[in-house]
């Protein structure tokens, strides 16, 4: 069975791995985006690379805007569980505060007032879904707000499917330079109002470098537009379009885009409970 | 309350690790004219004090301003570069410090620099047409790569004093000793010029 303990612990250092470093497919595209620019945009590049060296090696958090956590759990239905996942995620993310460090950025929608710690009403994020099997499976992603704010959602006519890719554009092309490009793009195409959404989000926890032809055509679309790395003008304004869908009511067609900035934090770990 | 500018003095031109790019290390000190003297795409490299300020802390200053209450605003947001940027701390060590969107700080920043002799604006972004205009009177808009708060944080040497820490740690106004914090892009200079 898996201890409450060890949950708490993983969830700690699940966050810190993603504060602190970048997974190889996200460094990977970064330096082949160094690789074609030029000029002020290059040198974008090479600070960003330079910068997330430097929180790697002295384990600091490579952005000073550490997030908000969106934890996303899958509990295989075998799995014993003794605790209450959603508290423990809590506990976790204070702990991670303390310990990473975190920023604290979690503040009460309406008063402002900060709770000092990451948590609060319905915080930290926690998508959770059961699958087969018996383990756990955990990623977190932590989310700036840079990034989130220029993020767009739709209900596009059930005959609209054209306008997808206008869509997307257009949202990168209204953020210019403000979510941190050159940015991951996340689609969520189908479901539900919330779960487009949600399925945008989960679109950027998938392999970077592995986009089909849909994903490949828009992104090349985006990268037209210019807007390069902090908007100052380049050929690379997004490394990847993620595209993740689901069935929809035959009267509807739910859009969301979730733009991510160049630190596409995530971090991933399989429990056996 | 000291109202001057701050100086800078241009003393390197070229900067080794990038070939493409020419580079200016600049020391803020005492006299502004050096940041209207930059040109747009221009890097620079900043020595000296920097003070940062962000949402609530413009809104706060906004509205000291408007009380009268002139005296009670941090001295330093007066005279030196202002840096949009909430910082994270460990202790009192700030570990990491990049920019935040500076475009959230439209709505109050022309109030401020119309009562100050701030030179200049780092930030990520952009701003809007009265801030820069206002800015261009006397130097430019700065941007420094969005994210690299740990690159950020290597360059700040000390943090000098701390204001309006009730505000939170995001939200404070910093005043920062750095070394050559940089790479700062002119994305906008005093003859109106943008990226």
């Amino acid at each position: 069975m898996l201890s409450r303990e060890e949950f708490v612990n993983t969830i700690v250092e699940l966050l810190r791995k993603a504060e602190t470093e970048l997974e190889e497919d996200v460094l990977d595209a970064i330096r082949s985006a160094e690789k074609k620019e030029s000029g002020v945009a290059k040198l974008i590049l090479q600070s960003i690379l330079r910068n997330v060296e430097i929180a790697r090696e002295k384990r600091v958090p490579m952005c000073q805007d550490t997030g908000i956590p969106v934890i996303f759990l899958e509990v295989g239905r075998e799995a014993e569980l003794n605790f209450d996942i959603y508290e423990a995620s809590k506990e976790a993310v204070a702990k991670a505060t303390e310990l990473v460090p975190l920023r604290p950025n979690a503040v009460h929608p309406l008063t402002r007032e900060n709770s000092g710690n990451n948590t609060g009403i319905n915080v930290p994020v926690v998508h959770c879904r059961v699958v087969e099997g018996d383990e756990i499976r955990v990623a977190v992603m932590p989310k700036g707000a840079g990034s989130e704010n220029v993020s767009k959602q739709m209900m596009l006519l059930p005959g609209d499917a054209m306008r997808i890719e206008d869509f997307v554009v257009d949202a990168v092309r209204e953020a210019k330079g403000k979510p941190c490009p050159p940015v991951f793009v996340g689609v969520g195409i189908g479901g539900t109002f919330d779960e487009s959404a949600v399925l945008a989000k989960r679109a950027l926890l998938r392999d970077v470098r592995k986009m089909n032809e849909f994903e490949r055509n828009i992104l090349e679309k985006v990268n037209e537009l210019g807007i390069g790395p902090m908007g100052l003008g380049g050929k690379i304004t997004a490394l990847a379009v993620l595209v993740e869908i689901a069935h929809c009511h035959t009267a509807s067609l739910p859009l969301a885009v979730n733009i991510q900035c160049w630190a596409n934090r995530r971090a991933f770990a399989v429990l056996k409970a | 309350m000291k109202t001057g500018y701050v100086s800078g003095d241009i003393n390197d031109t070229a900067d080794k690790k990038d070939e493409e790019i020419k580079a200016r290390r600049i020391d803020v000190k005492g006299n502004c004219r050096i940041f209207a003297k930059l040109k747009v795409r221009e890097v620079v490299y900043l020595t000296g004090t920097l003070v940062t300020a962000r949402d609530k802390a413009h809104m706060r200053a906004v509205r000291l301003l408007k009380e009268g209450r002139k005296e009670e605003i941090p001295e330093e947001l007066f005279e030196y570069p202002i840096y949009h940027c909430g910082p994270l701390l460990k202790g009192e060590k700030i570990i990491s410090a990049g920019p935040t969107t500076s475009a959230r700080m439209n709505p109050y920043a022309p109030a401020l620099l119309r009562e100050t002799s701030c030179p200049v604006i780092i930030g990520k972004g952009g701003m809007c047409e009265e801030v820069l205009k206002l800015l261009s009177d006397r130097g430019c808009y700065l941007t420094f790569p969005g994210g690299a708060g740990a690159l950020a944080a290597e360059s700040i040497k000390c943090v000098k004093r701390v204001y309006w820490e009730d505000l939170g740690m995001a939200e404070a106004v910093y005043v920062l000793e750095v070394e050559n914090f940089g790479p700062c892009i002119v994305t906008a200079d005093s003859r109106g010029r943008k990226v």
